[in-house]
């Protein structure tokens, strides 16, 4: 058995919606992540799964609960640290990938360990060739197919050498054949770079490739009491 | 990739804003430097400049009419003085040299001015440096018709040793009212940086007697250079009173400089209208820098909120946008010298012609350090409040909607 990588206890998580009533998003009583595995997120939209990740991620900041990140209380961490924790710890693919128009594509995964491990473009360049973009390092997103955007985001992801890797809905853009090629790269990339994988989806045939799918409103109480209501 | 890079990369990304912006930040420094510098260099040049005497004699009238006549060549004369006049102070005990001045007449608008040799053999116009010709000139002699031909008119008038002109009756030119009399230019002086530039030096004589002057007036001159023995301050106070409270026939305007010091005293409101609006200028400059970036903001909260989950802190965010707007007003200032440097050189070139008193542009002056200093401060304060609504921008709600 793999030691924990991730451990999260009691997390919780609401908000005030527009009708000024507080409305419980997440309430996750238990949940441990082992090293260097892939776990999937079955999760519908409404179910939590985007604040989910990012309450492991440090971007939100839990209104009780503990997520214990490598031995670090990523929850009990002042903001600036939580910062230095994610970009240390954690590459986060978005669905929308989120790159920088501005950058071209060696820049967008440079700037991803500006804030981390340290710039080393010989390693941002291994990256952006090992996903397939080794001839369109300076390009900018704008010139580059969804697709092509997305192998840049798996990059950008991998370039602080991260514990773990937090991908919400990251085929949710891309056509089918376009969306297994990207999640057969974003898991053997984990792999390679010895990182867990942590993967919202409510495609079935993403989730079909995964061992280990949960279903998230299995351990967010919060996500089946909205399923009740 | 640090934090020079991605501010570099923002103010490409909003390349034109930031040229708007750094150009009226340009405008506004260079206009500020060149107000200064012009002021304090004319200022100082113009109650510096006194040809190397302490004092002007000249008829009853303004001290000014007749500093600015004597000593800079402007301006016509307050009237004339008896030759009796001049002897008297030249043999004043006080009184070092005496060098007397005849004006009236002109060179296509260059003034000629009557003076006997000893305004070159004697008279230092700065501390240890005399008048001197160029190479192959010679003084002219005061009994002929001859001229010594001041730098820049030389150059204007592109005359030379051997050359012959006319002299123009007045001080403004008017082709009509030639002299017969021909004149020959016998040297040129070397370029003093003086208002002696400017002017055709011929002998006393030749105005006193010019062809269709007041025959009766045939020994005045215009006004006596006076330069007191040193140590007899004192002395210019005693012919300060002789001259100007107890006589009412002439007018001693000593000592030059503070005479030219009222002057700017009475000017000074115009270099202080131009200040204002140079100040003026900075603040709306600013103002744009702030309203360039923060209108900016709601398109970047986004970007924003990428780089903060890359892990770019809150602290370091607030501190880029503060940076980058520093970063404009500095491209604006490194602009502003090039504003500056056009207009102090057309300004020196225009009051060069107009005076012949010389203004450099580079020469080192401490607004050039203060000036950039205080709008790259003022520009790093118009960054603070965009720099506040990155610093808070919430990066959950702009990096993807809640499911």
């Amino acid at each position: 058995m793999k030691p924990s990588l991730l451990q999260i206890t009691d997390l919780k998580k609401s908000f005030t919606g527009p009708d000024g009533i507080r409305q419980l998003i997440v309430d996750v009583p238990e949940f441990s992540l082992p090293g260097q595995t892939q776990v999937a997120f079955a999760g519908e939209s409404g179910s939590g799964k985007t604040t989910f990740l990012n309450l492991i991620a440090g971007i939100l900041k839990p209104d009780d609960g503990k997520v214990l990140l490598d031995g670090a209380d990523m929850a009990a961490l002042a903001e600036s640290k939580r910062d230095r924790l994610r970009a240390e710890k954690i590459g986060y693919i978005f669905q929308t990938f989120n790159l920088l128009q501005g950058y071209t594509c060696l820049e967008n995964v440079l700037l991803g360990m500006t804030f981390g491990a340290g710039v080393d473009k010989d390693f941002a360049e291994q990256l952006l060739k090992r996903v397939g973009m080794g001839d369109r390092l300076h390009h900018r997103p704008r010139q580059l197919s969804t697709g092509q955007q997305q192998r840049v985001a798996v990059a950008r992801a991998l370039a602080n050498k991260p514990k773990l890797v937090l991908a919400d809905e990251p085929t949710g853009n891309l056509d089918h054949k376009n969306a297994r090629d990207s999640l057969k790269l974003i898991r053997e990339t984990c792999r390679e770079n010895e990182a867990a994988l942590l993967l919202v989806s409510h495609d079935r045939e993403v989730l079909a490739q995964f061992e280990s799918v949960q279903q998230l409103d299995r351990i967010n109480r919060a996500a089946q009491t909205e399923a009740i209501v | 990739m640090n934090i020079w890079r991605i501010i570099f990369k923002s103010l490409r990304q909003h390349a034109l804003s930031t040229c708007v912006t750094a150009f009226s930040i340009a405008l506004a420094g260079g206009l500020l430097m060149s107000v200064w510098v012009v002021k304090q260099q004319s200022q100082a040049t113009f109650t510096g400049v006194n040809a190397g005497f302490d004092a002007v004699l000249g008829a009853r009238g303004s001290k000014l009419q007749l500093v600015l006549n004597a000593i800079f060549h402007l301006e016509a004369s307050p009237g004339n003085l008896a030759w009796s006049d001049y002897l008297d102070i030249k043999k004043n005990p006080s009184v070092e040299l005496a060098v007397p001045l005849a004006v009236g007449d002109n060179y296509h608008g260059y003034r000629l001015v009557g003076t006997l040799p000893e305004l070159f053999d004697k008279a230092e116009y700065s501390p240890g440096k005399k008048f001197e010709l160029q190479p192959g000139g010679a003084m002219f002699d005061p009994t002929r018709r001859e001229g010594v031909v001041g730098d820049f008119v030389a150059r204007k008038m592109n005359l030379k040793v051997g050359d012959t002109f006319h002299p123009f009756h007045g001080l403004i030119f008017n082709e009509k009212n030639q002299h017969a009399e021909t004149y020959v230019v016998t040297g040129i002086l070397k370029p003093s940086n003086t208002p002696a530039d400017r002017v055709i030096w011929i002998p006393l004589e030749g105005i006193q007697k010019m062809s269709g002057h007041d025959p009766r007036a045939a020994t005045d001159v215009s006004a006596v250079l006076v330069k007191l023995k040193a140590g007899s301050a004192i002395a210019g106070f005693q012919m300060d009173m002789m001259y100007n409270k107890q006589g009412n026939r002439l007018t001693f305007a000593w000592p030059i400089g503070s005479v030219m010091a009222e002057l700017f005293d009475k000017i000074g409101w115009f270099d202080r209208v131009l200040a204002l609006v140079s100040y003026l200028v900075a603040i709306v400059a600013t103002a744009s820098i702030l309203a360039g970036i923060y209108n900016s903001m709601n398109e970047r909260r986004r970007e924003i909120a990428i780089l903060r989950a890359l892990g770019a802190r809150r602290f370091t965010i607030f501190s880029a946008i503060l940076l980058e707007a520093a970063m404009i007003s500095a491209i604006g200032m490194a602009v502003g010298f090039v504003v500056y440097g056009v207009i102090v050189t057309v300004v020196a070139g225009v009051m060069r012609a107009q005076t012949g008193v010389v203004i450099e542009p580079w020469k080192f002056n401490a607004v050039m350090l203060w000036a950039p200093a205080v709008l790259i401060a003022l520009g790093a304060l118009a960054g603070i409040v965009p720099a506040l609504k990155a610093y808070r921008t919430d990066v959950a709600e702009n990096l993807t909607p809640h499911s």
